[in-house]
């Protein structure tokens, strides 16, 4: 419910914000850029910022559900996003709203009557208070980025299963995507499990990757290296015609590392190499 | 060369540099690169931004789609950072040559991969490489 004197109040605010429309939009910008700290350049600050206090006025002038409170919602929206993605935290963001409070008191032309006296004490003290409730919200969001980070975690591992494919013989194969934490752990389990089973072969099959780049070339190379100082042999297999092509592009060496084109073959090679003899089903 | 949204993505971890391989992967898509140029684009751009991690301190990398006006589509993607710079071009272009613990192949490798290469870089100054991959 809105009394006469709460819109005499938002008419004097938004009367005050236009006529020191550039005070307040600069010192607004100001403490924005202060925050943001060159990750955002000035030009684009000013340029957004000046949108939004346009928007801020006339929220002021009508009040918290006209049309200009929806755009304005809108805009922080798209801005919150798009920080989000640049990875700025939450308090980053929010203080693109609540600095306008702190630039536009610092332009209010004070007297100095006890009630104005009372007024400033009371801004002063809802800075404090919007600062609280921003660390609730920060510790908020950080702790569910943990939960977050914690389910990515046991995904990376669910997601490099060592498969037994017979005895002796053990394959990896890799899928997606592989960051560095990733192939590290598919590789150390790769090495675990060849020590757990003593098996003499391990065939990593990168069918499903979608790109091997120098680091992740490294990672294999050094499995086969541990591999080796094992005691056990490793076969890559599944390498795509794009990836090779790739590969001998960026000038990656494989060696002596017995390649395969596909799991099976590569299993062929190992079961050979076991002394493994399979008899095909004779046709009646 | 007209260009249609570029993406902007910082270069601040490992995640990062998986993010620009995604960004690059899609463009590289959507700008219709035959699947080796996709991978080869992708791969360049893992080093780069390895790179830019790992030797430029951070950065960013700017992802756009670019046209060369004769119907042929293609990917441009800019690497800058503001680390120490690189002393010695040629020696950092050299196939083997790393001054951390890489295959020293990335940037040399990089270069090969793509259609255009430039590499602005003086020490103190930080790193800025673009790279070009068309469609055939
Ligand atoms: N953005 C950069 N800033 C500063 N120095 C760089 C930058 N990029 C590359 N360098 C230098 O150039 C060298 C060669 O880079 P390159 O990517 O070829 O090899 P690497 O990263 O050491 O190993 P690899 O990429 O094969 O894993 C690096 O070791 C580093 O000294
Ligand atoms: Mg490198």
């Amino acid at each position: 419910m809105e009394t006469k004197q709460d819109a005499a109040a938002q008419g004097a605010i938004a009367e005050l914000l236009r006529r020191r429309r550039d005070d307040v939009l600069g010192r607004w910008v100001a403490i924005i850029a202060a925050t943001v700290q060159g990750r955002i350049t000035e030009r684009e600050l000013r340029a957004e910022t000046a949108e939004l206090f346009e928007l801020a006025v006339r929220v002021a002038e009508e009040g918290p559900r006209g049309a200009a409170a929806d755009e304005l919602r809108g805009a922080l929206g798209d801005l919150s996003r798009s920080r989000a993605r640049q990875g700025f935290s939450p308090t980053e963001i929010a203080v693109s709203v609540f600095a306008l409070k702190q630039a536009l008191y610092e332009n209010m032309e004070g007297g100095d009557t006890d009630e104005q006296a009372a007024y400033r004490q009371f801004i002063e003290f809802s800075a404090v208070m919007d600062d609280l409730g921003l660390h609730t919200f920060e510790t908020y969001a950080a702790a569910r980025e943990q939960v977050i980070a914690d389910q990515a975690e046991s995904l990376l591992e669910l997601s490099t299963p060592v498969v037994k494919l017979w005895e002796g013989i053990v394959a990896v194969p890799l899928i997606g995507t592989l960051d560095s934490a990733r192939t590290q752990v598919v590789m150390e389990t790769l090495l675990q499990t060849l020590v757990d089973t003593g098996s003499e072969y391990a065939v990593i099959d990168i069918t499903g990757v979608a790109a091997v780049d120098t680091e992740v070339a490294q990672h294999l190379l050094k499995t086969v290296v541990a591999a080796r100082l094992m005691g056990a042999e490793c076969v890559i297999s599944g390498i795509r015609p794009q990836i090779a092509h790739t590969i001998v592009t960026l000038g990656i060496e494989f060696g002596d590392i017995v390649t395969k084109a596909t799991l099976a073959d590569a299993l062929g090679y190992a079961l050979e190499h076991r002394g493994v003899v399979l008899g095909e089903k004779r046709e009646r | 060369m007209t260009d249609a949204g570029a993406t902007e993505i910082p270069i601040g971890s490992g995640d990062d540099v998986v993010r620009v391989r995604q960004a690059v992967r899609e463009a590289a898509g959507a700008a219709k690169l035959s699947l080796v140029d996709q991978t080869k684009i992708v791969t360049a751009a893992s080093e780069l931004a390895r790179n830019t991690l790992i030797y430029g301190g951070g950065g960013h990398a700017r992802v756009e789609r670019v046209d060369s006006g004769l119907g042929r589509a293609g990917i441009r993607i800019l690497f800058a950072d503001e680390g120490p710079g690189i002393p010695d071009l040629d020696l950092a272009l050299t196939d083997g040559w790393t001054s951390g613990n890489g295959l020293g192949l990335g940037l040399s490798g990089a270069r090969r991969l793509v259609d255009e290469f430039s590499l602005d870089s003086a020490p103190g100054a930080g790193t800025r490489i673009t790279v070009v991959k068309w469609g055939r």
